[in-house]
């Protein structure tokens, strides 16, 4: 009876430890601090504040400006807790199902902003951003505002747009012998075959983290089938598995077949991509306005490429998108639901043009308010300001417009082009049945 | 795990009828354990049943669930490739585990549990491992594997010998091999801790004894102390096939399951497919599917190994 018993407690203690790493937690309904809080005017605040930058300058221009805030406002405290990226996600998506949101986090926008928001765990900030004519909103660039609403409802404002495109080693390109950089998918190609002839490695890539090639592959969706083609599969009558998408996977394969990344590129992280780049170890890097200085980052010396330049993703001969077509897209703050007008006052203080400027000139960000781009020192900054620019379509990442299932697919199933374990309509056709079910 | 452990010694405890304890006591007995109890019924059986609950939703996990599609999220998963995948890891870990990991502990236990010189300090060697924390092990062991001969050791002394590079972690042939290794790196430690103990409970008469009879060292470990072992080895068994079920932390760290799902296992599936993709309702699923196997494990093996051991009877 006594073993019947405890082997009874025995199993349920395994079930312990199978299932208390996904049980949701307990529902912790915190209710908002009901009613209006003007009255007492020295009352202490203290401001929850979630930010991803984990290195310098941007480290400390952030905490500066915490700092400078809470020098003019002696009621308010404000608590940073800075996170890596990726823990910083994990984090989020759990504390959020406990139901507890920080007051100012880092948000992409998009559809991730969008779920939030349907949930009620955001706070719309419009009637701020309104105030005093629109002052606060018409300080923006339009469509940079744009990515952190939804349904016409800001819960939550940019200080960083960018986009991706391609970075290169001016040494390594003139040592391989190509004098100007490509602009077609053709010469790029041609390109790729040239530095490998040269004994140099042609494309740094991070596979482990799928989304580095998830970049190559949609860049070549928006090239081939333009807005168009991703308006009808995510919105319209389209599919994922139309032409677009399928003749974008056979012409990363005519890349991927000229095994042009560095040994060990399936199991390498987006840092070790950078490194690998910022080492002059690979010729080209694909990726966002973060690459400089991530890449000089990473680099064993500190100081990354020395010669470094930047051209658009190459356009696909035939193709419905233009190359000046962006794809991109930035870093923002969005405003938890529990947050106190201060929060958003300092939201407000955090994108005036002063500081703006600051995250300009330290080669941050790429500013949203218009007048900061006078900041903007570094030159590659200023490419990637007028790429951006000139763009007529910005396609915003698929991974932060689609749902999370549908990002998730995405990434997990253009890696397997890179693995070489599935065909390019293979690919497009899962990633189609998981956007048929939603 | 260790708690799993204690619970099973508490199976084997004294269950002598005559030490029934009075009523007064039996009150206060209850009354001790109330608190326990009601943590426990909180935090395990309460999120269990959640579980079960949500596992039958399609849920973002925002918000409330209220798409109910019964089994739906169970049919998807025993259909999906890569959940047939992720279990054929896991049984291939099992089957590695018992055919390499456990052997090598219980040869290692046996060299460093009596005669070895200096047999502290090895023991204290092999056991370190397992006292760093998994994600240490895990980053540590990455940054040892990296592909480039430049950053990583293991490929720069391949170099040295004149064979190429290998992309232990990027080649999806032998990623799994890869991470077994470091598992059974981390682990082998624990189970060698297991049988010394086992082995430190033999009584050495019985292998004087034996000697004296002229039995040799071979005939000394078959016949003495592995039929002896028997428990431990019955325990060990048990701890190593629950946690190749479970394994998550080192592999997730390592290959994220990676590349394109060649180390997956059903944990980093779990995670994958139920909190990365916000899908809550189909990770309670695989959660649930996970509780069953290591429920039919336990079932099955409590009735397979009712043989009782030498030494204790039980």
């Amino acid at each position: 009876m006594f073993k019947k018993i405890f082997t009874l407690i025995s199993l349920v203690l395994i079930a312990t430890f199978v299932l208390t790493a996904c049980g949701p937690a307990a529902e912790e309904v915190t209710e908002p601090p009901v009613g209006e809080e003007v009255e007492a005017e020295e009352e202490e605040v203290v401001i929850e504040w979630w930010h991803i930058s984990t290195k310098d300058p941007a480290l400390s221009d952030w905490q500066k400006m915490a700092d400078d805030f809470m020098a003019m406002h002696e009621n308010v405290t404000i608590n940073i807790t800075v996170l890596e990226n990726e823990a910083f996600k994990t984090k989020l998506n759990t504390d959020l199902q406990s139901g507890s949101v920080p007051d100012i986090f880092q948000s992409w926008g998009g559809s991730g902003l969008a779920e939030q928001a349907e949930a009620g765990l955001l706070l719309d900030i419009s009637e701020y951003l309104d105030a005093d004519g629109g002052a606060w909103r018409n300080s923006f660039a339009p469509g940079a505002l744009a990515v952190f609403s939804v349904d016409g409802k800001n819960y939550g404002v940019p200080w960083d747009m960018g986009m991706v495109s391609c970075w290169y080693n001016k040494d390594l390109f003139d040592q391989a012998g190509i004098d100007a950089p490509p602009e077609t998918w053709e010469e790029f190609l041609t390109d790729v075959q040239l530095l490998k002839d040269a004994g140099i490695t042609p494309i740094a890539l991070g596979e482990k983290d799928t989304w580095t090639g998830m970049h190559i592959w949609s860049y070549l969706v928006t090239r081939i089938g333009g807005e168009a083609a991703f308006n009808a599969a995510a919105y319209g009558s389209g599919s994922f598995a139309d032409p677009a998408f399928v003749q974008a996977g056979e012409e990363l394969m005519r890349l991927i077949e000229m095994e042009p990344f560095q040994p060990g590129f399936l199991g390498a992280t987006h840092d070790e991509m950078q490194a690998t780049f910022g080492n002059g170890e690979a010729a080209i890097l694909i990726g966002g306005q973060w690459s400089p200085s991530v890449q000089a980052a990473n680099s064993a010396d500190g100081v990354g490429v020395a010669n470094l330049g930047m051209f658009n993703f190459p356009a696909v001969e035939g193709g419905a998108g233009v190359v000046t077509d962006a794809m991109g897209g930035g870093n923002g703050f969005a405003v938890g639901k529990d947050a106190e007008p201060e929060a958003v006052e300092f939201v407000k203080y955090l994108t005036n043009v002063e500081n703006q400027t600051i995250i300009a000139a330290s080669g941050t960000g790429i500013p949203v308010v218009n007048g900061a781009e006078a900041g903007l020192t570094d030159p590659n900054m200023l490419l990637v300001q007028q790429g951006f620019a000139a763009a007529e379509y910005f396609q915003l990442y698929y991974d932060q417009i689609l749902p999370p299932v549908l990002a998730g697919t995405i990434n997990d199933a253009t890696a397997k082009l890179y693995a070489q374990t599935a065909t390019p309509e293979e690919v497009a056709q899962e990633i189609a049945n998981v956007a048929a079910e939603q | 795990m260790r708690h799993l452990n204690a619970s099973k010694l508490n199976l084997q405890s004294d269950k002598s009828p005559t030490l029934r304890p009075r009523k007064k006591e039996t009150l206060f007995i209850i009354l001790f354990l109330l608190p326990a109890l009601v943590l426990f019924l909180l935090f395990v059986i309460y999120p269990i049943f959640r579980s079960i609950f949500f596992s039958t939703f399609d849920w973002n996990g925002l918000g409330p669930a209220t798409n109910n599609i019964g089994l739906g999220n169970y049919k998807k998963i025993f259909t999906d490739q890569v959940f047939l995948k992720s279990m054929l890891n896991v049984f291939i870990i099992i089957i590695l585990s018992l055919g390499l990991q456990l052997p090598l502990a219980l040869i290692l236990s046996v060299l460093v549990g009596r005669d070895l010189p200096g047999r502290n300090l090895f023991r204290t060697m092999f056991f370190l491992p397992y006292v760093i924390s998994e994600v240490n092990t895990a980053i540590m062991w990455t940054l040892l594997f990296n592909a480039n001969p430049d950053r990583g050791l293991l490929n720069a002394v391949i170099v040295l010998l004149g064979f190429n590079p290998i992309g232990w972690l990027a080649d999806s042939k032998i990623v799994l091999m890869s991470v077994f290794f470091v598992l059974t790196w981390k682990y082998f430690g624990f189970h060698m801790l297991l049988f010394l103990t086992g082995i430190q409970n033999i009584p050495l008469e019985l292998e004087e004894a034996a000697r004296i009879d002229g039995a040799n060292g071979f005939q000394n470990f078959f016949f003495i102390i592995l039929p002896l072992l028997s428990r431990t080895i019955r325990t060990s068994v048990y701890m190593s096939v629950l946690g190749s079920i479970q394994q998550f932390t080192i592999i997730w760290v390592m290959t994220g399951g990676g590349p394109v799902n060649a180390s997956e296992t059903m944990a980093t599936y779990m995670y994958r497919y139920g909190i990365v993709r916000h899908q809550l309702g189909y990770g309670s699923a695989v959660a649930i599917i996970m509780f069953l196997f290591c429920l039919i494990f336990s079932l099955l093996y409590q009735r397979l190994t009712r043989k009782p051991d030498y030494l204790t009877g039980l």
